[in-house]
């Protein structure tokens, strides 16, 4: 995230100043446990997990939660705590394909409408503007009755309607950046646009994207949750938040575990990448907190 | 004034047809032919006969994109598979239900996190600025949908004051009510959290201003200030937000809808596509869509109303 350094001496120490300031940000130092936990729990799952997430025990169906099973267990009595375990898998697979891949795509479309000639950018600006105008989850829906249920689906949706919000920031800093002196200095030096927007423009635009890619984490995370929820994205029997929560509402006149259980994992997610995403950017780049 | 309005109406109806164009594009992706897609497979030849003559299926895809989107924006839809109603007037019967959902969650939502915002701005760093941030970031975390099945869990099956499905009786006001409060505090309540603290955030900069300074210099009182010269600036941007989210609100309804098994527009939808009754869903689709554009065009044109400098941006 080096936001335009000058000086390599200079760098150091406001790498630690930044440093510093990030650990007296006390709901940020939260929320970086929180992810930090998000990403443990999702990698180590099979190792934490003290049961298969899918393995039938009938006779303890829909127990309570106790020494056996933490969270309790399903209709089909799978341990509901190694099923969440599992959940994070799915949703950390999808947050970070789904937030890198929009991260990258609209990196590249917006120093293009940014940097690029002007008929390109209204072009750009105008497909953004059509993409952000479809209400998301019945667009999603549209496509469901379509194609089918699949965890791709999911993810070209996702990926689709959050370009849109990437390429506004970058192309919004490479106008700013397009005039600067290093650029037009570069720029008679006699390098070409491709090597401009590449190695210059590139590396100053994408720290507050990162920021942004934070933020956006929970939003993703919630979406495939949603959809699997509503039975349109992950598909029974692999163990997700949403066919937690989905399995958990057919039965939540006989056991209120299972929507506690699928629903409180979202909640610390989207908290903890919010206050994150928050505190990195009240450190790293204030100016964008305007635009929140 | 004029020339921007016409500009951003352009711009919707450009969208309204890249719509129509998505939602016709995608029938042809479905694997079979659209004939049994629209008609269901117990159509019999004479309306199979009849379908084909009145969307022209057999002349080109562009002639028949032409018929589609003629007949869909002067209202007519199709008819249902099986009951073979006209979809636009299924759309338009439960169409009312999603709106007041949608218009009595965001309502409760300004009148609570707009003065929330403004009097944690007033006062920043205060008990109350914090409660204040605390609602706000809480309310965000818990998405529109868990929302709905919590307070089900909650106030319909374990404290059961609340009714737990449908919308009530027809004619039976204050029972259509009571069925109300839970769809529409699902679907609100994250909103609380971001008009709090969008308000507060842009309270806090129009506080900095000079011609506040100025007001204060000439003595007039504290509420004249905040509400007549720095809430009306400080509550453009969230017009704005209001406009752009009403997606969001409508996807959170569309939970809402489907977890409360209240009939609306989001429910009609996910059940079509259960049921893979695709003439309706292309239907409710279109006129979700179009509620939607037509939302945010209002919110852009009530912005750029009220302040003239976004009008140059388009």
């Amino acid at each position: 995230m080096a936001l335009a350094a000058p000086a390599a001496e200079k760098r150091y120490s406001e790498r630690r100043e930044k440093l510093a300031a990030f650990m007296q940000n006390g709901p940020g130092v939260f929320g970086l446990v929180l992810v930090v936990l998000f990403f443990v729990s999702a990698i180590f799952a099979p190792w934490i997990a003290p049961y298969d997430p899918n393995a039938l025990d009938i006779p303890a169906r829909l127990s309570d939660p106790g020494w056996a099973h933490f969270a309790g267990t399903d209709q089909l009595g799978r341990d509901t705590f190694s099923r969440v375990l599992y959940g994070g898998r799915v949703a950390l697979k999808i947050a970070a394909i789904g937030v890198s891949l929009s991260l990258f795509l609209g990196l590249v479309f917006g120093i293009l409408a940014g940097y690029g000639p002007r008929w390109l950018d209204n072009l750009l600006l105008l497909t953004f503007d059509t993409v952000r105008s479809f209400p998301l989850i019945v667009l999603a829906l549209a496509t469901v009755a379509v194609t089918g249920p699949s965890l791709e689906l999911v993810l070209v949706i996702i990926i689709v309607t959050s370009i849109p919000g990437y390429a506004r920031l970058a192309r919004t800093s490479t106008l700013a950046l397009r005039n600067t002196e290093f650029i037009v200095a570069e720029r008679s030096l006699g390098a070409g646009n491709w090597r401009i927007m590449g190695r210059h423009i590139m590396p100053n635009v994408v720290g507050p994207l990162l920021i942004l890619g934070a933020m956006d984490v929970p939003v993703v995370v919630t979406v495939e949750a949603g959809l699997s929820f509503l039975g349109l994205g992950v598909l029974p029997p692999t163990a997700s938040w949403g066919t937690i929560l989905n399995e958990g509402y057919l039965v939540i006149r006989d056991t209120p575990w299972m929507v506690v259980a699928g629903g409180v994992p979202l909640v610390l997610t989207t908290l903890g990448f919010t206050f994150l995403g928050e505190a990195l950017r009240d450190v790293f780049d204030p100016r964008l907190r305007k635009g929140s | 004034m004029w020339l921007y309005s016409l500009k951003r109406a352009g711009l919707a109806v450009v969208i309204v047809l890249c719509t129509l164009f998505v939602l016709f594009a995608l029938l042809r992706f479905i694997p079979g032919d659209p004939i049994t897609i629209a008609l269901g497979p117990r159509a019999t030849p004479e309306a199979i006969a009849r379908y084909v003559e009145k969307m022209q299926l057999d002349s080109s895809l562009l002639v028949q994109f032409l018929v589609y989107a003629k007949n869909a924006l002067t209202g007519d839809l199709g008819t249902a598979i099986f009951s073979e109603r006209p979809v636009a007037t299924i759309v338009m019967e439960v169409l009312p239900n999603t709106l007041i959902l949608a218009a009595v969650g965001l309502g409760w939502s300004v009148l609570i996190g707009v003065p929330l915002g403004c009097f944690a701005a007033i006062r920043p760093n205060s008990p109350l600025d914090r409660i204040t941030g605390f609602i706000s970031v809480g309310t965000i975390a818990v998405p529109a949908f868990l929302v709905s099945i919590w307070s089900l869990l909650l106030f319909a099956i374990e404290l059961r004051i609340l009714p737990v499905i449908g919308a009530g009786e027809d004619g039976d006001i204050v029972g259509q009510a009571v069925h109300l409060i839970l769809p529409a505090f699902a679907v609100g309540l994250g909103w609380v959290g971001y008009l709090a603290r969008l308000v507060r955030a842009s309270m806090l900069e129009v506080m900095g201003e000079n011609y506040i300074r100025a007001a204060r210099a000439y003595g007039l009182p504290q509420n004249t200030i905040v509400y007549r010269y720095a809430l009306r600036v400080a509550v453009l941007p969230t017009i704005t937000l209001i406009g752009i989210g009403f997606g969001g609100l409508l996807s959170g309804a569309v939970f809402a809808e489907i977890i409360f098994q209240r009939p609306g527009a989001g429910l009609l939808i996910y059940d079509s596509v259960v049921g893979r009754n695709f003439p309706i869903v292309q239907g409710a689709v279109l006129v979700i869509t179009i509620v939607y554009i037509a939302a945010t065009l209002l919110a852009d044109l009530a912005v750029a109303w009220l302040d003239p400098r976004v009008r140059e941006t388009l």
